[in-house]
């Protein structure tokens, strides 16, 4: 088989990205203070996760996915399915239009990327409100939010990288 | 039956289906796991063991991957106090000389205090033993303020602990695992911790929301707190000792009255757990009407004898 015709493993593609997210979200837990302000914490597994519903439609995604959360929830120690399904809720309704999606310029990208941020954070919200009783904090909401948005140029990249890397989908 | 004679074989699932066939079983195997977590959340007796282990993992896992991020960051403090020092320095100077006349107030007071106590018998408080531990990695964001500390059940440390900086209280311990603990920060949403004005001694309820400032709920009674009140635990409920300083009143932009944390004045880099027993799960209760020491000598000529403490309760406390 030429290397041209070899198909992409998943462990290129869904395996290296979802490692280092969660190495990224390992890094910024550290516990330090930058000018007096601590590390932001975005969800930085939403950059793999729109990445891939616009790659190609597969079955390893959305394990990945649910993995990865877990992950998250480890680290965080968030309630046990909070993050995998935050993530999967964002995931499903880019996957269910990404033929829409196909073709369209980065800033419209880039807008839904931040609705599929936001539909992640609104599960969020109401799980938390679910399982405590208390509101969660809209700023606080609105500033993770934020800092996952301005990852959007990574989950370009990942794209742009990935779209036509198998020749069984060109 | 060979594959070929399989009458399956020719169906095909559209790829497209099949990838959101799957994303709809682990959004349901998700929300699975959070109902099991909604059930044992909670109680701390089945804070489950996949949780410790993972804890465990964890910990030593970012401490290692992290240290760099923490060189840097302590590196990017040292260039800041270098060229903060001399204003940093004239702050100083201020507080030691406020602080040296407070220093022999206290001293006065301690004296006073202890032969109130000595002559009246009362039975206060034990020295609460701690440990100091290192914070291993934090969580921020809206669902989940905790952080993993680098002491557990080793050092004695268990559920319920309470965990203080050197500005005040930050949270209490949720999970133990032998050599880490996960605790539980005043701003998470799933925080409630009771509290008091210091001020006017009214009760509130501490309730944390993922922001940076815990709401005050439950306040009672008309001009009961004002921004800029001294907020400590009111050690209502035993869980907590009472006293700690936990922020002063501040009202957020919502209009709400909130605290402003006392521990956010510093970076939260090493803590301390207070092994505080809560009272009421004390398996001798006796314990807590051992009688007081003697009084101290004094130096007041002359001094009216005290009149004989009463003989303690034998009776628990109830």
């Amino acid at each position: 088989m030429s290397a041209v015709a070899r198909p992409l493993r998943v462990a290129r593609w869904v395996g290296a990205p979802l490692a280092v997210a969660l190495l990224a979200s390992l890094l910024l837990a550290a516990p330090i203070r930058l000018a007096g302000l601590p590390l932001p914490e975005p969800v930085t597994l939403m950059v793999p996760a729109f990445a891939w519903a616009l790659i190609r439609p597969a079955l390893s995604p959305a394990a990945a996915l649910l993995v990865g959360g877990l992950a998250l929830e480890v680290l965080w120690g968030a309630p046990t399915g909070l993050w995998s399904l935050s993530l999967l809720a964002a995931y499903l309704p880019v996957l269910a239009f990404r033929n829409v999606l196909a073709g369209q310029s980065q800033v419209v990208l880039w807008v839904w990327f931040g609705l599929a941020c936001l539909l992640a954070q609104a599960t969020g919200w109401l799980a938390t409100f679910w399982l405590t009783g208390a509101a969660p904090s809209l700023a606080a909401s609105g500033l993770q939010w934020l800092a996952t948005v301005v990852l959007f140029p990574l989950a370009s990249f990942l794209v742009e990288h990935f779209r036509d890397a198998d020749v069984r989908f060109r | 039956m060979s594959f070929r004679d399989n009458p399956f074989g020719e169906i095909r699932l559209p790829l497209a289906l099949g990838a959101a066939a799957a994303a709809v079983v682990a959004l349901v195997v998700a929300f699975a796991l959070l109902m099991i977590d909604r059930r044992q959340t909670y109680q701390t007796e089945v804070y489950n063991a996949l949780r410790k282990a993972s804890d465990g993992v964890v910990a030593p896992v970012t401490g290692a991957v992290a240290t760099p991020v923490r060189w840097a960051g302590d590196a990017l403090q040292h260039v800041g106090g270098y060229f903060f020092a001399a204003s940093e320095n004239r702050r100083l100077k201020a507080e030691l000389a406020a602080a040296e006349a407070w220093r022999e107030r206290a001293v006065a007071l301690a004296d006073e205090n202890a032969r109130y106590r000595a002559l009246l018998g009362l039975a206060v408080d034990p020295p609460v033993p701690m440990v100091t531990g290192r914070t291993v990695t934090e969580s921020r964001g809206p669902f989940a303020n905790t952080r993993l500390i680098n002491v557990g059940s080793e050092r004695g440390v268990k559920v319920g602990h309470p965990v203080l900086s050197e500005n005040g209280l930050v949270g209490r311990v949720i999970g133990v695992a032998p050599r880490v603990s996960r605790v539980l920060l005043l701003t998470d949403a799933a925080s409630r911790t009771p509290v008091m004005i210091q001020r006017t001694r009214a009760r509130a309820i501490l309730t944390g929301d993922g922001g940076w400032a815990p709401e005050l709920a439950f306040l009672r009674g008309r001009d009961a707190a004002r921004p800029g009140d001294l907020v400590l635990t009111s050690g209502d409920g035993g869980v907590l000792p009472r006293g700690i300083t936990v922020g002063r009143v501040d009202r957020g932009a919502d209009g709400v009255l909130r605290v402003r944390l006392a521990s956010d004045a510093a970076p939260v880099d090493f803590v301390r757990v207070l092994l505080f027993e809560d009272f009421v799960r004390l398996e001798d209760l006796r314990a807590l009407n051992r009688p007081a020491e003697p009084p101290p000598p004094t130096a007041m000529p002359r001094a009216p004898e005290p009149p004989p403490a009463t003989p303690p309760s034998r009776e628990p406390a109830r």
